[in-house]
């Protein structure tokens, strides 16, 4: 066990752990830190630290780096640390540079070598290590250096090497898919690795490849439901059961998959269908873990063609999980929701008033996932009713990258369903008043070209309509103070070429509305540039059509003030205006034709009116222009190509040893060269040597000068020092069979049932009962539509009604027979997942017994012996409310069994280290029966000096407590 | 994938930080702010997740640490929740009755379950049974190293003495 044999660390380090646990401020934590940093910088450059120090060293250094300091000052001791021999000094090594290091940090190159070393280790817990480091430090250009070492591994007879070169190869394959494009085959070997724990991981990369490219998997499809089938019938050793649920992990990266593949693919699907409609029957919706199994089917469900029968049990279960109080539940059944009315359209109808409960829910993410559900929801129909929420919603929120993204859906569903448009301008003015600055400029250019353009059709008078309602909208908006800048532009732009379009306003008016613009916003140049611009536009407008000019006193001095700006291109607006002002009315027609905007301007790139000029300056000798690839091949030419090319094709790295150095006399072999060091200096080494095909002296040095030569692949043979004795006789506790495929996993469960009884949902008719009208008249124009809201009211609710009936019914059906089929197969023993006592399922089988060690415990600590209650419970001392009760709304139902319940006999306690503790009130009472390892740590805390009543009680309560 | 993985007080004091996706040292120290001012501050009975640029952050709270992990839009929340407790229940039946405590004075030895629990950002072990043999294979081996090193400085001792 951990930490019962004290900290392990010294003095000083626990004195900062402990200061650093009672400063009370960031900048106190901060001055902390500084102080260390220059306490280990110090330290850490002494000579001849002995390596247990230096150990503590580098776990400080962690320390510093985890509290966001920089400690990149030792980041090269870690390095050196992951050389040493020791596996625990090297654990440790490989530890902080994991931690610290980034996979394009420098000193990555220095760790390859070690990492080669390790990977060929006879230890296979120095392999496991070095293995973890190469899933995070690993970069594509080292990639080479130890792939073929990787793949070796993967027929390592330790499942857990196995399983870590697998998540290795799928790095690699993240990383860079060519470089192990050809490895693939690989994991399609791997997934019938006799171990569990290896096939699960091939799973990952199974899922990324199936990502990429289905149809190369379709013939997998066989297997992973032939896969998924023996894990739902328990056939996995018992040790993958997690909450008594069968290795559910790997049945949700199994569904996944069969998702993807079974995708548009009717036939794939057919397979499926079987295994998913037992899980979704097995499954047991009480559990944390049974509801991401059930999500995930759902999810595999509405992905893989559809059948009909399925799809109900998917809806049956969405609707369970919206009428849960829990709101993790909701939030599931909100986007399960959402995925299934893909398929089925009205599947969402029956759950309006769920779906309106998540939408005014006080919790942001429920609400937003709601949003998510509406916008895929959206028709013509509602589209306002939605957009205006979704409005209303993104003025109240603060988060700038919720802000966006909320203000780009409603620009896409405005434009993609807009009624009429007059609402769709009032709608963007809105999106842009409030988050003009976090949309994406592309949203105000479309804007404009929609204005401009019209919504397609042919109707002159309907888009001539859209434009003067747009003017005066931003007529009436421009007086409001702080808009967004590119609302501004879309402002400008229109009434610059619209604004005086209908006659309804006259040009002065609109001109010193956008002297205004320019004045109030004078910090921005992008909208005094628009302004300038649409001042030009209505000043040439007015021209043309033969009107006198009056150009107002103020719009004057700010084109006077334009020409003087310091800005080029507000300069050159400002003398251009003046320019077109001076024009007379035929040039301008020419010049700038009114309401062009949409008209294309055809560029000829080959500049043609130039051939004359270029033809000339040639005869007078000028050199002909080269375009610019065929002048950087030139020059290629012209070097010695030979060799640029062959560069650029082995760029990159070279990892690979050297070759062996060829002798004069083939008879006598080099020994291989252990460090750098001695290789200049022969050190006849004969006594120590293993190898025993050396002869016993080095050649001389001078015999050969290609030994002079760094070579690398001497570096792993051993000299002199011995290295580990294997250890695996001693913790390997089975050696594995040759892979014969998934079919010969163990079936080593027994067929206990999974069932257990569903919960019940009382509230299923109270919903009925208190229905506001407000309500009822947004869930009628949200999911019936507008037009026919007051008779759609009726019919709805009458629906929903139905629809809750319906499911109570077939619930309570269920209800009994998974009750008794619970009743017939409680198992004899309690299992050991006993942490999760929430559930209510669970809590009923433990008996409850009563702990002697509680007793004593109420003797040590009298303040705390007397509560019992749950979630709601606060100790006396402790200020804060207590939150141990987890899954306090799943167990409300089952207070009346969680007084004692600390149970289990002693002798069971033994079988299983977990600890039994739950409720609020009994938190620091139940350490359980390991009360000797409580006191024992309590004194050790004591010793330490971290005072628990006083500075920080939160310290001493268990996490699981 | 898992882009990170944050334990974090209360208090907002960090208690462990694993980071499977590449972010700056100064982005780790912007993340971890956003993100507990984020996440302390939600109420008990709200969901256990959140989102946060385009991510989505599951916690849950365990006595008075945070665990959080980042995801993906498209992965799995409950399973995530059920990845986290699951590692508190390996880090429980390691320390034996876990507490931050021990967290906080080994979190080197959390650091090692956590990495045999996930590499690479993907869970690796659903076992809690092996994680914890390998674990105590390791530890076996520290134990004996330790034994080796007193034993050979004992030996120098009496040789010195």
């Amino acid at each position: 066990m951990g930490s019962q044999g004290g900290f392990g660390q010294s003095k000083e380090f626990l004195e900062l752990v402990k200061s650093i646990g009672e400063s009370r401020s960031k900048s106190e934590e901060d001055r902390i830190i500084l102080r260390e940093i220059e306490t280990l910088k110090r330290r850490i450059v002494e000579p001849d630290i002995p390596k247990r120090k230096m150990k503590e060293y580098i776990i400080r250094l962690v320390y510093v780096e985890m509290l966001g300091h920089d400690a990149s000052f030792g980041y090269i001791q870690a390095v050196k640390m992951t050389h040493d021999d020791s596996l625990l000094l090297k654990r440790t090594g490989y530890l902080a540079v994991t931690l610290f290091l980034n996979e394009d940090h420098d000193l990555i190159i220095l760790i390859v070598n070690t990492i080669q070393k390790d990977l060929k280790s006879d230890n296979y817990l120095v392999v496991c290590a070095a293995l973890g480091a190469v899933c995070r430090l690993i970069n594509e250009e080292t990639i080479p250096a130890v792939l073929p070492q990787v793949v070796e591994l993967l027929g390592h007879q330790k499942e857990a090497v196995r399983k870590k070169a697998v998540m290795a190869l799928h790095r690699f394959y993240q990383k860079s898919p060519s470089t192990v494009s050809h490895l693939i085959s690989n994991f399609r070997k791997k997934l019938c690795d006799s171990d569990p724990g290896v096939m699960g991981a091939t799973l990952c990369p199974l899922f990324d490849l199936v990502t990429v490219d289905v149809k190369s998997y379709k013939d997998l499809v066989v297997s992973f439901v032939s896969i998924l089938k023996q894990v739902v019938e328990r056939r996995l050793p018992k040790s993958y059961d997690y909450h008594q649920m069968p290795a559910p992990f790997i049945q949700i990266k199994l569904l996944k998959i069969l998702g993807l593949l079974g995708n548009g693919d009717k036939h794939a699907s057919e397979q499926m269908y079987t295994v998913l409609g037992d899980l979704m029957r097995k499954c047991d919706a009480s559990t944390n873990i049974g509801n991401a199994i059930l999500y995930e089917c759902i999810c595999c469900i509405s992905s893989i063609y559809p059948n009909p029968k399925l799809l109900e049990a998917a809806a049956e279960v969405i609707s369970k999980f919206l009428k849960s109080d829990n709101h993790n539940l909701k939030y599931m059944g909100i986007d399960a929701l959402g995925r299934l009315i893909k398929l089925s359209p009205d599947a969402a109808e029956q759950h309006q008033l769920a779906v309106i409960d998540c939408l005014e829910d006080p919790d942001d993410t429920l609400k937003r996932k709601t949003f998510e559900l509406l916008q895929k929801m959206t028709k013509s129909s509602n589209v306002e009713v939605i957009v205006d929420r979704m409005i209303d919603y993104m003025i109240s929120i603060n988060d700038f990258h919720y802000k966006t993204e909320i203000a780009s859906r409603c620009v896409e569903l405005a434009e993609q369903f807009a009624p009429s448009n007059h609402w769709f301008i009032l709608t963007m003015n809105k999106v842009f008043e409030h988050a003009g600055d976090l949309v994406n400029i592309k949203v105000a250019h479309n804007l404009m070209r929609l204005i401009a353009e019209g919504f397609g059709e042919d109707d002159d008078t309907a888009d001539s309509q859209l434009r003067s309602s747009a003017v005066e909208s931003y007529l009436r908006i421009v007086t409001e103070p702080k808009l967004p800048s590119a609302f501004l532009q879309v402002i400008c732009w229109v009434l610059g070429e619209y604004g005086t379009a209908d006659g309804k306003y006259s040009a002065s008016y609109i001109t010193g509305k956008l002297c205004d613009i320019a004045e109030a916003y004078s910090s921005d140049e992008t909208v005094k540039a628009y302004a300038i611009t649409a001042l030009m536009k209505i000043y040439a407008i007015e021209i043309a059509a033969g009107r006198r000019l009056d150009i107002l006193p103020e719009c004057q001095t700010l084109i006077e003030e334009l020409a003087a700006s310091h800005s080029t291109d507000l300069q050159q607006r400002a003398y251009e205006l003046q320019a077109v002002v001076g024009l007379d009315a035929r040039a301008i027609e020419s010049a700038m034709p009114s309401d062009a905007s949409c008209e294309d301007i055809e560029i000829d790139v080959t500049l043609p009116f130039l051939d004359s000029f270029v033809q000339q300056s040639l005869h007078n000798g000028a050199q002909p222009y080269i375009p610019e690839d065929e002048r950087s091949r030139a020059i290629d030419i012209s070097n010695f190509s030979n060799q640029g090319h062959r560069e650029s094709s082995t760029h990159g790295l070279k990892f690979e040893a050297y070759e062996m150095p060829k002798l004069p006399v083939p008879s006598r072999p080099p020994p291989p060269v252990s460090h750098v060091s001695t290789e200049l200096v022969s050190i006849p080494e004969p006594s120590y040597s293993r190898e025993t095909q050396f002869s016993p002296t080095n050649p001389p040095v001078s015999s050969s000068d290609a030994e002079l030569k760094l070579r690398l692949d001497g570096v792993q043979k051993k000299w002199g020092k011995p290295t580990y004795p294997s250890t695996s006789s001693s913790s390997s506790g089975y050696s594995s069979s040759p892979a014969n495929g998934a079919s010969q996993m163990e079936s080593a469960a027994t067929s206990t049932s999974t069932s257990r009884p569903g919960e019940t949902y009382k509230d299923l008719k109270k919903a009925e009962v208190e229905i506001s009208p407000e309500k009822q008249k947004l869930a009628a124009s949200l999911f019936g539509g507008s037009t026919r809201s007051e008779k759609r009211i009726g019919t709805t609710t009458h629906r929903a009604s139905k629809g809750g009936g319906h499911s109570t019914e077939k619930s309570s059906v269920l209800k009994p027979s998974a009750a008794s089929t619970t009743k017939a197969n409680i198992p004899p023993q309690p299992l050991p997942d006993l942490l999760d006592l929430g559930e209510p399922a669970r809590l009923s089988m433990v008996a409850p017994l009563t702990d002697p060690f509680m007793q004593l415990e109420g003797l040590l600590d009298q303040k705390e012996s007397g509560s019992s209650g749950t979630c709601a419970v606060t100790d006396g001392s402790n200020k804060e409310p207590d939150i141990v009760s987890l899954y306090s709304d799943l167990h409300m139902d089952e207070q009346s069994s969680q007084s004692t319940l600390n149970p289990l006999a002693p002798s069971e306690s033994n079988s299983s280290n977990l600890r039994r503790t739950i409720s609020g009130g009994l938190a620091q009472a139940t350490k359980g029966p390991n009360l000797k390892e409580a006191l024992e740590k309590d004194a050790l805390v004591r010793q330490v000096g971290v005072n628990p009543t006083t500075q920080n009680p939160n310290l001493f309560k268990d996490l699981l407590g | 994938m898992i882009h990170f993985v944050l334990l974090v007080s209360r208090q907002g004091k960090v208690r462990l930080t694993k980071w499977y996706s590449p972010y700056s040292q100064k982005e780790r120290t912007k993340v971890i702010r956003e993100l507990t001012g984020l996440i302390l501050t939600r109420g008990p009975k709200l969901c256990n997740f959140v989102e946060w640029r385009g991510y989505r952050v599951v916690y849950k709270r365990y006595a008075s640490l945070y665990f959080c992990m980042c995801i993906d839009q498209d992965d799995n929340e409950l399973e995530v929740l059920e990845i986290i407790h699951h590692y508190v229940e390996t880090l429980d039946r390691y320390f034996g009755s876990v507490c931050e405590l021990d967290l906080i004075f080994n979190f080197h030895k959390a650091y090692y379950i956590l990495d045999e629990l996930l590499l690479a950002g993907e869970l690796q072990e659903p076992s809690k049974k092996i994680v914890a043999r390998l674990i105590a294979g390791q530890d076996s081996l520290v134990e004996a190293a330790k034994e080796e090193a007193n034993s050979i400085s004992n030996i120098i001792a009496q040789a010195t003495k």
